[in-house]
């Protein structure tokens, strides 16, 4: 069964005839070429395809792209354009310059899904622990990084954007 | 993995549903936040030829404090109930369970209705609507029905909602007298759903002693079910370590224990004599 779609792409106005269970990720994948959003386990455990929908992180394996009807999204390729210019360092998202400064990432295949959890979480934060942090991102899994070095990058991009992060005694267990 | 091929229907208000469901069959599904449905169309675990997508409907979101209770609309997102004030002074522990449920993300798009209506043997909520006595509204093309939570879960993903009804409301009542609350769970590590999961409200009288307490429990059978020789053992008696430890080696009295590749029927049965400890003991000691 076909389905009209009309939404906004990272603020891109969208019109797609899709097929009604087409996953949103696919449908920013494959129709849209924003391969940015990774498929990781397809299972709504990894976070490998988050993005944002209106304005809140969400798994995009786990909603139908029928489902953003009249609705916005915002992936990794958009991320950047959800902070005023002024915040923005070398035309980046500070969470973006921050997985860069701190070596957030190393094979890079969960970055885009963390980077948009983390982004969602200080754009709607005024202060933050670092265990906080890390709990926000329970959602998000890597194997390389052993996650301390991106629990550090988020941490720099909240300094950036003027979000306090407490230091706290359990943070580097 | 893609989900077999169904019908789609957006509808824009409850006639629109009830009139598209009419259309799509007996089979048909509503789907609001997805997150347990879209799983398991995915595994084809569910083939259902149509999907009816309520969120569009005006009205079903949001939390209000009302003489008659906490009201919360079906298609409240979980987050905002972990969140919400009016819920944190309330009813504390429905808070907690709302910020236990998946990760940040699911509890972003993940609805308390979705989540009561599917009523997954390892689910969160429903532990917390048995022991907060919730009231189920659903509202069918025959008009608007009530339906206590006790009577609500009646099997394994199987509530007491007919085919064509929809789950509109959940109400808690308001706490009276010197009550305190707690939810805990071991959740599974890989999927965060509850191994086993205890919802524990406890009232104490003038005397000290339990006037009421009442413990809902999740993940331990094939449904959630309420410990009553748990809790009718310790009504009258003092809260103490000794009267709690034993009162919670009923809490499986009332369910066939599951097992699966992580929990034997023996661990499951252990835990939730000791999550029944940990939620009772929290419970009072949360009564201010």
């Amino acid at each position: 069964m076909g389905v009209t779609v009309h939404t906004r792409v990272n603020g891109q106005p969208i019109e797609r005839e899709i097929e009604a269970r087409q996953l949103l990720v696919y449908f920013l994948r494959d129709e849209l070429g924003l391969t940015g959003t990774h498929v990781g386990c397809d299972t709504s455990q990894c976070g490998a395809c988050t993005v944002w929908l209106d304005g809140r992180a969400v798994k995009s394996c786990t909603v139908l792209a029928a489902q953003v009807d009249e609705h916005e999204v915002t992936t990794v390729e958009g991320l950047a354009e959800t902070v005023p210019e002024a915040q923005r360092i070398e035309g980046l998202h500070p969470v973006q310059a921050g997985f860069w400064e701190k070596h957030g990432l190393q094979c890079g295949f969960c970055t885009p899904g963390m980077m948009m959890t983390a982004a969602e979480l200080l754009a709607n934060s005024e202060r933050l622990s670092q265990q906080e942090i890390r709990e926000a991102l329970e959602g998000n899994i890597c194997r390389c990084t052993g996650y301390q070095d991106i629990v550090d990058a988020v941490a720099f991009a909240a300094e950036k954007m003027g979000v306090s992060v407490e230091r706290d005694v359990t943070a580097s267990i | 993995m893609i989900p077999a091929a169904f019908d789609y229907y957006r509808a824009k208000s409850i006639q629109e549903a009830f009139f598209a469901k009419q259309q799509a069959g007996a089979d048909a599904k509503w789907i609001a936040g997805g997150h347990s449905l879209l799983p398991m169309m995915k595994l084809r675990l569910a083939t259902p030829p149509a999907l009816i997508d309520i969120n569009e409907i005006d009205g079903l979101s949001g939390i209000r404090l009302q003489a008659d209770g906490l009201v919360i609309g079906a298609l409240t997102h979980h987050a905002e109930i972990a969140h919400s004030e009016e819920v944190v002074r309330t009813w504390p522990l429905l808070a907690q369970a709302a910020g236990l449920i998946g990760d940040r993300q699911v509890r972003n798009r993940g609805t308390i209705g979705g989540n009561l209506a599917h009523a997954d043997p390892a689910s969160d909520l429903p532990a917390v609507a048995l022991a907060l006595e919730a009231t189920l509204v659903a509202e069918g093309p025959s008009g608007r029905r009530e339906i206590p939570a006790s009577e609500f879960f009646v099997g394994p993903m199987t509530t007491a909602l007919s085919d064509d009804e929809l789950l509109t409301q959940v109400r808690f009542p308001v706490p009276s007298g010197k009550v305190g609350s707690f939810y805990c769970k071991y959740p599974h590590p890989a999927s965060g759903y509850a191994v086993v999961g205890v919802a524990a409200v406890a009232q104490l009288g003038p005397d000290g002693k339990f006037q009421a307490v009442r413990v809902g429990v999740t993940g331990v059978g094939m449904w959630a079910y309420r410990a009553e020789t748990t809790e009718k053992e310790l009504v009258g008696k003092l809260p103490t370590q000794e009267n709690i430890a034993s009162a919670a080696q009923h809490a499986v009295d009332e369910t066939d224990v599951s097992q699966d590749l992580f929990a034997s029927e023996q661990y499951r049965t252990h835990l939730a004599a000791l999550y029944t400890v940990k939620a009772l003991q929290a419970a009072v000691q949360a009564i201010q």
